[in-house]
């Protein structure tokens, strides 16, 4: 048990960072502009991204799955340890990093290691996902922000109703934001434990089936939970009003849009509708809800009719699909190799 | 929760149509003072002069309920303190327009008959500039692409009122009727007073043009 418990530790620890970081990007704006209370964003977020990671965690996770299946708990531990490595130092030294493409990076290192090929269709699914979920970020942003913008100013609503509407408007979508950012974002903390997860399922006849898949994102969306609790104020008070200086309207399109984008690259629902429509359904793969958030920003921007796009921000993005994998992926590779060699364990079966 | 919010908001909507529809009040009511002196009804202008006084002290009351609500129920974080801000710089006009008559209650100017007209303009050029720079503020609140076209009628209400204010001048002070200069002092005084309702209006304006820049989405 206690061996179970330390190698699930690395899953926990990654969920804790992406709590940390990533709720800003939620709840970043609305807490650093005082519309509303870190704690309330906190439990919100918390308990939302527990309630997305459990009900809709499966899809972007089994994309994991078939890029790299870890069958070792060890080398999930290894894996997971490696891609929160890759964020925390990225982070340290400032360049911009992801959860989603420190554990792509970390599970074709274990590919590597295994000698397993890795699934090229699933890798450029997710490749590809990166690039278009900014984009796609952007375009809703564009839409979102032309339309709300039309409203308030034809309905003339009174600051003091807008204010309240806002406000309102923020938690909602905040709320949206987190269950997506638990549903697409939970595979990267527990997705490489799902081969070798030692929950086992519980089932209550008649009324509900718990999966050990589902415990064991439970066990992550705590984790994320406890991030936000712990150590997100400090993220959301900088994003909220040291980046991105949006007004409360533009914040709500901003965390939409982004939720929206989340969301659409989670939702297995979403996928069956649309290709019961005989419509292009979108892959169900983790993203980056930062770059997200940063593709919203930019889609305002163009509606806005800014001249000159931030392009190294862009550039920053670019790298990080790069850098990131390729840092994860190496030091992936080598502590395998270390856990394997040196403590002697399995890493793959 | 809606009605929580619904109510709260409704609630400060309606002190913040109040608060505004006593500047506009204030501003008629010093233009009928200023009117009632000029022509030398006394008894219309004491009672102006006594409305004024009340309603300056009203939409101090009425200010301060706004702040308190704003701030205990945390309304508009990012942007109450403009909103004050507007209200406060509104509530000079009021104060002004309150002085001036107290000035005229008090010394009892001599008017002669030829700067009656020019004193009538500028009252009445002041009390159209309160009037707009009152519109300007509800379109802040409700209508922000607006603010601009009130903010432009202002300034031109204050501009006409310091052109007739130094004509008013000039003619006090080259006067022959007019025997002492202390009198002239007195009333160039006047003249300066009453086009200061105007000038407060455009400062209340650079405010509203600076808010709405910032409340655009």
């Amino acid at each position: 048990m206690i061996i179970i418990i330390f190698f699930l530790s690395s899953g926990v620890f990654l969920g804790w960072s992406l709590g940390a970081n990533d709720a800003a990007n939620i709840f970043g704006t609305a807490v650093a502009t005082k519309m509303i209370r870190f704690r309330t964003a906190a439990i919100l977020s918390g308990v939302f991204v527990i309630i997305g990671a459990v009900i809709s965690g499966a899809g972007a996770s089994s994309t994991l799955g078939e890029l790299g299946a870890v069958n070792k708990l060890a080398g999930a531990f290894i894996v997971a340890l490696s891609a929160a490595v890759t964020v925390l130092w990225m982070t340290k030294a400032g360049l911009p990093v992801s959860t989603s493409q420190a554990i792509v990076g970390a599970i074709i290192g274990w590919n590597f290691f295994s000698h397993t090929p890795t699934d090229l269709t699933s890798l450029s699914k997710i490749t590809g996902s990166w690039v278009f979920s900014p984009i796609l970020s952007a375009i809703i942003a564009f839409i979102f922000f032309h339309l709300v913008k039309r409203i308030i100013e034809n309905s003339r609503i009174h600051l003091m109703r807008l204010d309240a509407y806002t406000r309102i408007g923020l938690i909602v979508v905040g709320i949206f934001g987190a269950y997506s950012l638990g549903a697409n974002n939970i595979g990267n903390v527990m997705g490489v434990f799902i081969n070798s997860s030692p929950f086992k399922d519980i089932t209550v006849p008649g009324l509900f089936r718990f999966s050990s898949i589902q415990q064991l994102f439970l066990v992550g969306g705590i984790a994320i939970a406890f991030g936000v609790f712990t150590y997100s104020k400090r993220v959301m008070i900088t994003v909220g009003s040291g980046i991105f200086k949006l007004s409360p309207v533009t914040a709500f399109v901003v965390v939409l849009a982004s939720s929206v984008t989340l969301f659409v690259f989670a939702s297995q629902r979403l996928q069956n509708i649309l290709i019961s429509l005989n419509l292009p359904a979108f892959p169900l793969v983790p993203i980056s809800s930062s770059q997200a958030v940063v593709g919203a920003v930019m889609g305002i921007s163009l509606a806005k009719g800014v001249k000159g796009m931030n392009f190294r921000k862009l550039g920053h993005i670019a790298i990080g699909w790069i850098a990131t994998p390729v840092a994860s992926a190496v030091l992936s590779y080598i502590a395998l190799f270390f856990m394997q060699n040196v403590f002697m364990q399995d890493v793959f079966g | 929760m809606r009605n929580f919010f619904n109510n709260k908001s409704r609630a400060l909507e309606c002190d913040i149509d109040g608060y505004l529809d006593r500047v506009t009040t204030a501003g008629l009511i010093f233009n009928e003072g200023v009117k009632a002196y000029v022509t030398g009804k006394r008894d219309k202008f004491e009672n102006k002069y006594k409305d004024i006084t009340a309603l300056e002290s009203e939409t101090d009351n009425v200010r301060r309920d706004i702040k308190h609500d704003l701030y205990s129920y945390m309304l508009i974080p990012e942007s109450r303190g403009d909103v004050l801000g507007i209200l406060e710089t509104l509530d000079d006009i009021v104060d002004v327009c309150e002085k001036v008559l107290e000035k005229f209650s008090i010394e009892t100017p001599k008017i002669h008959g030829f700067m009656k007209d020019d004193f009538l303009e500028l009252a009445d050029l002041s009390s159209k500039a309160v009037e707009e720079v009152v519109n300007g503020a509800r379109a802040f609140f409700r209508e922000i692409a607006m603010v601009s076209n009130y903010v432009n009628k202002v300034q031109f209400y204050e501009h006409e009122a310091d052109d007739i204010e130094e004509q008013l001048k000039r003619k006090i002070f080259s006067s022959s009727e007019i025997e002492d200069f202390s009198h002239k002092i007195q009333l160039g005084y006047f003249a300066e007073k009453i086009a200061a309702v105007s000038d407060v209006s455009e400062r209340v304006c650079e405010r509203l043009s600076v808010y709405a820049i910032k409340r655009r989405i």
